[in-house]
């Protein structure tokens, strides 16, 4: 039963339409569990579609059989049905009507199955449309986060979850933590509080607490002399390095400013 | 760890070749899907209830109005949402960027033959959508060839050409307008009497016959989902294209 003619032959000659189908969809959900680049996750649910499309259309198919569209001599509009409601009014007068009649199983049996068409029809475009709205999502998430890295975008996420919603903990933590480093080092503070760009270090301070020290002391760095190089490198960033957690803090506050001064570095250069 | 992946991956495809070798053959007449009662019905009757030659397009007008109808709503629904995330995100002014931006002109053979190619491209369209009963074709498909000729254009010159012709106000207000139809032929059968989407109650107010009001008002219901398709395809494009800023672009 399982000698290896019989089941190749079964798999790879009568069934062939199945392989292509379950090796489609294989692709499709590997690449969409695997892969951690959004896009390749996207086009790995495209594949796994197409998959099911050829699954719902291989089922549809009948040996001998046309497509679900009536014959000359099944069309209600056709001759043969003319001359079939001529017979009719003849013998019962009256407004003339047409008479289609109800195809016989044997005649059934000359048309492909429509419903799967019918299915996949709209599946197509629906699907199309999804995709759409997929696309439009990572295309905000790269403009939000500069990266469709899966991997990432955690960093990021993580990172800013800690900027934003500060547990009551964390937030006597940073609430202690202020007076000290205001006292170290009261230019640098002074100047960050007057602009918005201070959230961002204590978010830091909190995420990574060990390296917080340098790290900060490196941001205020980056912020006063290199906003116009770092605006540059910005790009560079998709280009990971996110295993050290050290060199991250100074990138992430090197992105936070760039859509603000951008602008005016722009200005600077027209 | 990837690999850790191909577990559950192999596992479900050996799960469907092993229940692959019980599928009906190619083409077997008799299988299952063939010989259900609802598919040879639609087979046997379509001719009578709506005289329409084309199963597909009485099946999916007709006999699944609902569902097609909330299908073009989904549609719509995914133009309305890539609108509100990408509408003015890609403002942000970008060093980089600049850069790229050509100020070559479009080459002159694509858009000569883009300028003939396209009134073909959308006469076929509407081809498509009135053919939709007697041969394949209908609102999706030809609301789809129909979007792509206004792509087209785009890609030809740019997205600011296309969009003088087709703005973005505008396929939003056809969109809608494309719902609108459908839903309304729908009310307007459930006023005459009938149930929702029950085509058959219009022949009051067509000097047809029960059947041949469900043919025409499957043509209605098609050309409403022809045009939301066409338009929330232009505007896919258009957004995710331009990144939402709806100028310049590919």
């Amino acid at each position: 039963m399982f000698e290896d003619g019989a089941i190749i032959n079964e798999l790879l000659i009568e069934r062939l339409n199945y392989f292509i189908y379950v090796v489609l969809l294989l692709i499709g959900l590997h690449a969409m569990i695997a892969k951690r680049n959004l896009i390749k996750k996207l086009i790995g649910m495209s594949i796994f579609q197409t998959a099911i499309i050829l699954f719902y259309v291989s089922i549809s198919v009948k040996n001998e059989a046309t497509i679900p569209i009536y014959k000359a001599e099944h069309d209600p509009h056709g001759a043969a049905s003319k001359a079939a409601a001529i017979e009719l009014n003849s013998t019962n007068s009256g407004k003339p009507l047409y008479a289609p009649t109800e195809l016989q199983s044997s005649e059934t049996q000359q048309y492909a199955n429509p419903l799967p068409h019918v299915l996949m029809l709209t599946a197509i475009v629906v699907g199309v449309a999804t995709l759409g709205l997929a696309l439009a999502l990572c295309l905000r998430i790269q403009q939000g986060y500069g990266t469709v890295e899966e991997d990432e975008l955690l960093v990021k996420l993580e990172r800013s979850d800690a900027r934003y919603s500060l547990s009551p903990l964390a937030k006597a933590i940073s609430s202690r933590r202020r007076p000290a480093r205001n006292s170290r080092n009261p230019r640098a503070t002074g100047k960050s509080s007057s602009t918005p760009k201070r959230s961002p270090g204590y978010g830091k301070n909190l995420g990574s607490t060990k390296a917080s020290k340098p790290s900060t002391a490196k941001t205020k760095t980056t912020q006063a002399n290199k906003n116009p190089n770092s605006v540059n490198r910005k790009p560079g960033t998709t280009s990971a390095k996110i295993g050290t957690k050290k060199s991250l803090p100074p990138k992430k506050t090197s992105i936070k400013p760039a859509g603000k001064t951008s602008p005016q570095q722009k200005k600077g250069t027209e | 760890m990837k690999w850790i992946s191909l577990i559950p991956v192999f596992s479900v495809g050996a799960l469907l070749l092993f229940a692959a070798k019980d599928f009906p053959e190619w083409g077997d007449p008799h299988s299952p899907a063939s010989q259900s009662p609802v598919s040879s019905h639609f087979i046997n009757n379509t001719g009578v209830d709506t005289e329409v030659p084309n199963m597909v397009t009485a099946v999916l007008a007709d006999y699944r109005g609902f569902d097609t109808m909330f299908e073009t709503v989904v549609v719509f629904i995914a133009g309305i949402a890539v609108l509100a995330i990408l509408k003015g995100s890609g403002r942000r002014p970008r060093g980089r960027h600049r850069s790229y931006k050509l100020e070559a002109e479009p080459d002159l053979i694509v858009t000569y033959t883009v300028r003939l190619v396209v009134p073909v491209i959308q006469l076929f369209a509407f081809y498509v959508l009135a053919h939709g009963h007697v041969s394949p074709g209908g609102g999706f498909q030809g609301g789809v060839v129909m979007g792509a000729s206004f792509i087209l254009i785009a890609l030809a010159w740019d997205l600011d050409h296309a969009l003088v012709r087709m703005s973005l106000p505008r396929c939003m207000v056809i969109a809608a307008v494309g719902i609108i139809i459908y839903a309304g032929i729908g009310f307007l059968s459930m006023f005459m009497g009938g149930e929702f989407l029950d085509y058959a109650e219009l022949e009051r107010l067509l000097p047809v016959s029960r059947e041949m009001a469900r043919y025409y008002a499957i043509l209605g219901v098609e050309i409403g989902v022809g045009f939301t398709v066409a338009s929330i395809m232009f505007a896919l494009y258009a957004n995710l294209s331009s990144e939402g800023r709806l100028k310049g672009g590919l």
